[in-house]
């Protein structure tokens, strides 16, 4: 059996995949990757099933050594990533020696960067995913994030080493348009018509502040308070990624993949599921600005892009099949 | 106060809330764990999951699915509420199902697991061992799980004793401490940061993530705290 090896554990280095649903009744969080489109691209390229656990790294990143021939690809944040010295572009894929070395250099664009190794991870498996549950401390890397010395196993490949000659490259329609100051595009939140007439206004014409007190649970915004027309009490309800919540200092906070599963603070926005990915790889410091849409504009969106993504995935396969 | 109408919303692009009412109301939380139920049961293809909360339940679905079994609808969204309406108006009182369980939980209420029992007893002018008689004398309903695997939000909690949450959350909340905020009670699964008032600790496990049964609660069931 084959694993990696990790040289250096990085700041918050877990091993994800596209979650656990079906358990938030029990106050289980489905959580998963923070990125999710990136994810799904990232597997597609090393010839994986988009649900095959991979690594999700942040700055600084984990440093990694491979023992035997291995296809990898990398997709999410440009964290200036080079294999034995050379750098490497995201969003293909790679060949790595035994006893090649994977670093990240640098934080150039976004904050989370994915690596999918061909085969996949073996890592501890819960409920169906083996997505790392930090609060529980269940699940990836017996729940935990990675530190120097950790074995990591891997799967049996399922390419050869020549199939890296395809060079399979995710287009631009695909990857998500990351940005330091995206608008981020939303559907009314159930309390959105708490919000007096100022406080609409602040939430759709100023830029906000992601706060560096940001994590995989939530974004905690910086900007004008927000005022509402009147103060409700509100029972706890469901909440879910991408939630935008509203504290009573009239601060707002974005629910990311680690969410609670219920919450109690009015919610004025979501953020609809084509823009999360690039709402995922937004740091401390980062600026953004909301932009309304109809709930018909955001499940087309969605429709688009699972439709270039399903057509993506198949061209992956094709190319293999026809070696 | 049953009267509201019922809403039905989107909670982004693929889940749609059913709220009943806002407030806690045992009657109005058995209307949504009765809804999450027979939604769980009617076997819909886009189903994800289906969760119960206080006074709503949330249906999360995969949009993509809900299309290609109805291509003229307007939106996922649209007939996802059709069919779910059609549920609701189904959902007779009969269907109410009876308080299931009966859980007796010891707590230590003990100097070493009470952090804030002190507090809780000064704020309502009585003495500690008045507060656990307050605290122990009354059954609780579990309304819903939230917040930590297994955290059930109980309530209600005599007005005397219902403490507000602390101003400043503690880091961490030593596992199975029993807390109140308010009129709701809940128990800590896991080691966890919090901010309710502690008013004991239990040993008993709430959740066993590769136990028959993830956690000891669900909604519904009836609790009764007894100092050890």
């Amino acid at each position: 059996m084959s694993f990696l090896r990790i040289k250096k554990g990085g700041l918050l280095s877990t091993i994800q995949d596209l979650g656990r649903p079906g358990y938030r009744k029990y106050g289980v969080n489905p959580g998963g990757v923070m990125d999710r489109r990136s994810a799904r691209i990232a597997n597609d390229l090393a010839g994986n099933e988009e649900t095959a656990a991979l690594l999700e790294m942040h700055f600084p990143a984990a440093e990694i050594e491979f023992v035997d021939d291995r296809i990898f690809a990398l997709g999410g944040a440009e964290l200036g990533a080079s294999l034995d010295g050379a750098a490497i572009a995201n969003w293909r894929c790679h060949l790595a020696r035994p006893g090649s070395i994977l670093r990240f250099e640098g934080k150039v664009l976004g904050e989370r960067v994915y690596l999918a190794v061909n085969g996949g991870f073996r890592a501890d498996e819960w409920l169906g995913s083996r997505s790392t549950n930090l609060a529980g401390g269940i699940g990836g890397c017996g729940g935990r994030s990675l530190q120097s010395g950790d074995v990591l196993d891997l799967l049996e490949p399922t390419l050869p080493t020549s199939a890296v000659q395809q060079h399979e490259i995710a287009s631009n329609v695909l990857i998500p348009h990351y940005s330091r100051f995206p608008t981020l595009r939303v559907i009314e939140g159930p309390e959105h018509s708490w919000l007096n007439a100022a406080g609409k206004t602040a939430l759709e014409e100023q830029a906000f502040t992601v706060s560096h007190a940001s994590d995989r649970m939530g974004f905690r915004l910086e900007g004008d308070p927000i005022g509402i027309e009147q103060l409700i009490q509100m029972v706890s309800s469901a909440v879910t990624y991408g939630t935008v919540q509203l504290l009573p200092d009239g601060q707002l906070v974005i629910l990311m993949a680690d969410h609670q599963t219920a919450g109690g603070y009015p919610r004025i926005a979501q953020i609809i599921d084509h823009d999360l990915p690039v709402a995922a790889q937004l740091g401390g410091g980062s600026k953004l600005c909301f932009h309304f849409v109809s709930i018909s504009e955001a499940e087309a969106l969605r429709q688009k892009i699972e439709s270039d993504l399903l057509l993506f995935r198949i061209g992956c396969k094709l190319r293999r099949y026809g070696q | 106060m049953l009267d509201l109408p019922i809403r039905y919303f989107p909670l982004g692009d693929a889940a749609l809330t059913v709220e009943f009412g806002n407030s806690i109301s045992r009657v109005m939380n058995q209307q949504a764990i009765s809804l999450s139920q027979a939604i769980e049961r009617a076997g819909f293809p886009w189903l994800i999951e289906s969760a119960p909360a206080y006074a709503s339940t949330t249906v999360f679905y995969d949009p993509a699915i809900v299309k290609l079994q109805f291509p003229k609808a307007e939106t996922a969204f649209e007939a996802v509420r059709s069919l779910i309406s059609g549920i609701v108006q189904s959902l007779g009182e009969s269907d109410l199902p009876p308080d299931t369980d009966r859980i007796e939980i010891p707590v230590d209420f003990g100097p070493d697991a009470a952090l804030d029992l002190q507090l809780i007893a000064e704020t309502a002018g009585l003495g500690t061992l008045d507060a656990i008689d307050v605290f122990t004398s009354c059954e609780y309903r579990v309304y819903m799980l939230g917040f930590l695997p297994g955290f059930a939000y109980m309530g209600e909690v005599d007005e005397r004793i219902a403490t507000p949450r602390r101003s400043s959350p503690r880091t961490s909340v030593p596992k199975g401490s029993v807390g109140i905020a308010g009129r709701q009670t809940g128990i800590y699964p896991l080691r966890s940061p919090g901010g309710w008032q502690i008013i004991g600790r239990t040993n008993v496990e709430l959740f066993t993530p590769f136990g028959t049964e993830l956690t000891l609660l669900r909604p519904g069931s009836l609790v009764r705290f007894v100092a050890k």
